[in-house]
């Protein structure tokens, strides 16, 4: 029960403002939750080097050392940036499986947000005003982000309860709604190999695309698939490293408007999110029908496709 | 001409404004700037005023209106105009979901499309939609007249009791118990006295379909326990 | 040498009993499930499973008749600007206009107003006698909508969103068409002697973060005066009593499912929802978590019939409670003095629930013009304010003897339970023990 944003963008120009444009989008959000809020950021990959976005409990003691911690295990260069209680970790792609194998083993209390070549994903308990603050979202550049505000229905206020999710690479999902067969199909994956960190909807619904998409569906046919397998109300966005997507229910209740010009593609939960776009004037604005998928992929930037109607 | 700006102005002295008008008030224009996608926007009004909004609304603009003239020169949220009395709501732009719920009376008119829900629980309510309707529709609609000049989404009418329908384009697919109904005299009337009143000109009511209740689900019957 | 074989008496199934029986082969003969109005007729865990503990040597009590024990509260306290004042924490539920007669309507409302108290409205909208006979009334503002208008909105003293009743949560309403008399079907805007079915779901927002844009809408329509409850049936009250104070309510009203209905399945009645004692505490807690105990108020309804009752749903943390069955009975449903009726109608006084047929002969769930006549509005009123005032007297009674100058100093620590399944839900302990079953071991 919540807020979504997202943006996706076309014109190479705006993309040192996404953090700037996705804030002011998810802070106009903040009554429709006030538990907690968190954003996804997809900046520029950096070739053959990976990032990993961790949360600490302890920034200050459990961040000492890890650069060297680190560097030691994989043999290169690697840089932690520290941004409050979040840290990105910069390393070789190699040596992405060692380090998080190290990291769980030496310090089990960090909380690993995302991994991949461009995602960092940021989250907080707390308004979205005061979690975009924090982390300085303003000030990133990148190519799409996905913002949520969330009022909780059955699971904890906590840091990991917030969203985005992300079970897999570069991928991340938020929702607005709530499933109604999300025990069930946890028990299912669960008994598939995939770890939860929460009792969270949401991140079942991550994981559940996370799975189709470990058996070579993309990521469209992944959403068309859990048209069938998903119960009860949900609107989810999600974003992978070159994609942004919409998922609408069949009943399609929770609101949802998006707009698209030749710079961006935009999603909020309310056209107030969308109000201070540039542009937004002359925007395509539509609401997504039920039980469709809207996807964009900038390795293909052919428009909106709705693969499932 | 009093003017708001709810960028300045806080909404409830907008609304506070609107309640506290005197019958014979000379103030009978109001007009609403920057409302960019504000909700409860001109609730509640219940005097012969008219209310000009210059830009979107969001939720429940003009909900629970008797009397007024509110006009949003943008698009709305969900369920404008919802539960309306009386009175006269005309969007601009598009609409969202639950366009004229539940409204008892009075005549809502959308210049672009509506979303899903348009109507749903109409009691008495006019909604006329120059554009697109989206699905579920008309939903349990009592009373009222719907007519949509472009096409209608799927469901339309589902479990309708006696509100009257007509769509000029296509119907994606009938709710359960609502049926396509022929067009008598009395309905050309009443659809070019609709399309009068809500500025429709060079579209023939004969251009349309009425589609209205089967009645099969008035009273229980085993046989269609797949409709409910 | 003959072999005398001892008779072995007929014995019936503990599962197939004669109920299930009958149902069966209702189901069969008819097609069509059982519609039935009232409450679940199970034995649940319920108030009679608790106990007051009382004062002796550690605590004092209070001397009846001689030193007050205040009975009053004040519902509405977080946003509106006219608050309900009530003299005694016992509310009427809101029935409607449809499933009783007017007479009922109107008895209802002089017996809350000679209480002190607050009557509700229902699903068909408000009439005119029960606005003029209530000095307090609570308007519903239903997923069905019906007569929803804001003329009555504004003239109502709060406003209750209903978003479940504890009889059927989850479930809509289908009221048969032999109710739907010329006035019902005119509020209702529905065609006379149709079947009436309501939605489950309220048209125009689904789920909390909507629900906090229909609150700001309701409140700007009645200009921030009116306390606004949200009304749940009991499933799951820590959520759902969480999810209602981020929506924005002054008042969370939780119904247990021995709450009634005008009509509703059997099966619905009987298998969905908490019993009203396990509903409590998890509602407190939620309000207590978020630090609005007190602030939102909580009323607690389903199955509360004596002041003992009302005691005991104070203690446990609530700080009202409503009735509907037992204000029915108090007008004077199911009375013995219609048995002959009754059996006509193939019941008897007591178990009569067929309230969606209309042909109730205490004249109260009916909307047969002579059948109402039957019931004289003045003195069933008279008999709802009597019922009310003992009510108000057990209640004192028991919170003086447990030391307490006011209902609401009342605590759970004044309880014990003499079922494990009732400390459970209650959260007391076990008589005679220590041992709270699920919080604490043994």
């Amino acid at each position: 029960m919540c807020g979504i944003v997202g943006l996706f963008l076309k014109d190479p120009a705006l993309e040192p403002r996404l953090g700037e444009l996705l804030s002011a989008m998810l802070i106009t959000m903040t009554d429709r939750g006030p538990d907690s809020a968190g954003i996804a950021i997809y900046g520029k990959p950096v070739p053959r080097r990976m990032k990993l976005t961790l949360q600490f409990d302890r920034p200050q003691e459990d961040f000492d050392g890890l650069a060297e911690q680190l560097e030691h295990l994989s043999g290169d260069a690697v840089t932690v940036s520290l941004k409050s209680s979040h840290a990105v970790v910069q390393l070789p792609a190699e040596a992405l499986d060692d380090a998080r194998a190290f990291l769980r083993r030496a310090l089990p209390s960090i909380r690993m947000m995302s991994a991949g070549e461009s995602v960092e994903i940021y989250k907080e308990v707390g308004l979205p005003q005061e979690v975009v603050a924090r982390f300085d979202i303003r000030s990133m550049a990148g190519t799409h982000g996905i913002g949520h505000t969330r009022m909780a229905t059955e699971s904890a206020v906590t840091t990991l309860g917030a969203h985005p999710f992300s079970t897999g690479p570069d991928q991340c999902l938020v929702h607005n709604g709530s499933l109604s067969n999300h025990n069930n199909l946890r028990r299912e994956l669960a008994r598939a190999g995939i770890r939860f960190e929460t009792e969270n909807d949401t991140e079942v619904a991550a994981a559940y695309l996370t799975a189709r998409m470990a058996k070579g569906r993309n990521l469209g046919e992944a959403l068309e698939d859990g048209l069938c397998d998903l119960d009860g109300f949900f609107t989810f966005v999600v974003g992978t490293r070159t994609g942004f997507g919409v998922l609408r229910d069949p009943i399609a209740c929770k609101p949802a408007v998006m707009a698209e010009t030749t710079s961006y593609v935009a999603f909020g939960s309310e056209y107030r999110a969308l109000v201070d776009l540039p542009g937004i004037d002359g925007a395509r604005i539509w609401e997504p029908e039920p039980a469709s998928v809207y996807f964009w992929d900038r390795d293909r930037l052919a428009g909106e496709s709705t693969l499932a109607a | 001409m009093p003017t708001f700006d709810l960028s300045q102005t806080p909404l409830r002295e907008l609304n506070q404004a609107l309640h506290g008008l005197a019958a014979g008030a000379n103030d009978t224009e109001f007009e609403v700037v920057n409302p960019r996608g504000s909700h409860a926007v001109a609730v509640g009004c219940d005097a012969p005023v008219a209310v000009s909004i210059r830009g979107s609304v969001g939720y429940y603009c003009a909900g629970m209106n008797s009397a007024a003239t509110v006009t949003v020169h943008g698009s709305a949220g969900p369920g404008v105009a919802e539960n309306m009395m009386s009175g006269t709501v005309v969007v601009e732009g598009d609409a969202s979901q639950y366009a004229g719920a539940t409204g008892r009376g009075g005549l809502l008119v959308i210049k672009g499309n509506a979303a899903s829900r348009c109507g749903i629980s109409m009691k008495g309510i006019d909604i006329v939609v120059h554009g697109n309707i989206g699905h579920m529709s008309a939903f349990m609609g009592q009373s009222g007249n719907l007519v949509v000049l472009g096409d209608a989404g799927e469901a339309l009418g589902d479990s309708l009791y006696e509100a009257k329908l007509f769509v000029r384009g296509s119907v994606k697919s009938l709710g359960a118990d609502c049926v396509e109904k022929e067009m008598r005299e009395e309905h050309l009337t009443l659809l070019a006295g609709l399309l009068e009143r809500a500025g429709v000109t060079g579209v023939e009511p004969s251009e349309f379909r009425r589609y209205g209740s089967a009645r099969k689900l008035y009273s229980f019957d085993i046989d269609n326990a797949d409709a409910y | 040498m003959t072999y005398h074989n001892p008779p072995t008496p007929p014995r019936k199934s503990a599962i197939f009993d004669d109920v299930s029986l009958a149902e069966i082969r209702r189901a069969a003969a008819t097609g069509i499930y059982d519609i039935r109005g009232g409450g679940t007729k199970k034995a649940l865990p319920h108030f009679d499973d608790l106990l007051f503990l009382g004062a002796s040597m550690s605590r004092y009590p209070l001397e009846g008749y001689r030193e007050r024990c205040d009975t009053s509260v004040t519902l509405g306290t977080r946003f509106a600007r006219k608050p309900l004042q009530l003299k005694i924490p016992v509310t009427i539920a809101g029935m409607s206009f449809g499933a009783l007669s007017g007479p009922a309507k109107e008895a209802l409302g002089r017996g809350a107003t000679l209480s002190g108290t607050s009557t509700t409205t229902g699903d068909g909208g408000m009439t005119d006698e029960e606005r003029g006979h209530s000095e307090l009334l609570v308007y519903q503002y239903l997923p069905s909508r019906y007569g929803m208008n804001p003329k009555d909105l504004r003239r109502a003293d709060a406003i209750e969103i209903v978003v479940g009743q504890g009889a059927k949560p989850g479930g809509g309403g289908m009221l048969l068409g032999q109710k739907i008399s010329d006035r019902v079907a005119e509020m209702r805007t529905l065609p006379k002697g149709i079947d009436q079915r309501s939605a489950c779901r309220h048209p125009d927002w689904t789920g909390p973060d909507d629900l906090e844009i229909k609150i700001l809408e309701l409140r700007e329509i009645t200009d921030w005066e009116k306390p606004i409850y949200i009304k749940i049936g009991g499933s799951r009250p820590y959520y759902d009593t969480a999810l209602a104070v981020k929506a924005g309510a002054d008042v969370v009203v939780v119904d247990g499912m021995q709450g009634g209905t005008a009509a509703t399945q059997d099966v619905f009645i009987e298998n969905v929802g908490l019993p009203t004692l396990a509903c409590i505490r998890p509602a407190v807690e939620a309000l207590q978590e978020l630090g609005m105990h007190r602030k939102v108020q909580l009323v607690v309804s389903g199955g509360i019939r004596n002041g003992a009752d009302v005691a005991k749903a104070l203690a446990l943390g609530a700080d009202a409670v409503s009735i509907g069955t037992a204000a029915l009975v108090a007008l004077g449903d199911n009375d013995a003095k219609w048995e002959a009726e009754y059996n006509a109608l193939g019941t008897t006084a007591g178990a009569y629930d067929d309230w969606h047929e209309g042909k109730d002969p205490a004249g109260i769930t009916t909307q047969d013009p002579e059948l109402a006549a039957r019931l004289d509005p003045i003195a069933a009123g008279r008999r709802l304010a009597n019922y009310l005032k003992v009510m108000t007297l057990e209640a004192q009674t028991i919170a003086r003897a447990c030391g307490h100058n006011h209902l609401h100093n009342l605590e759970p620590e004044d309880l014990v339970a003499l079922t494990i399944e009732a400390a459970a839900m209650a959260r007391v302990p076990l008589a005679g023990t220590g041992w709270i079953p699920g919080q604490t071991g043994l």
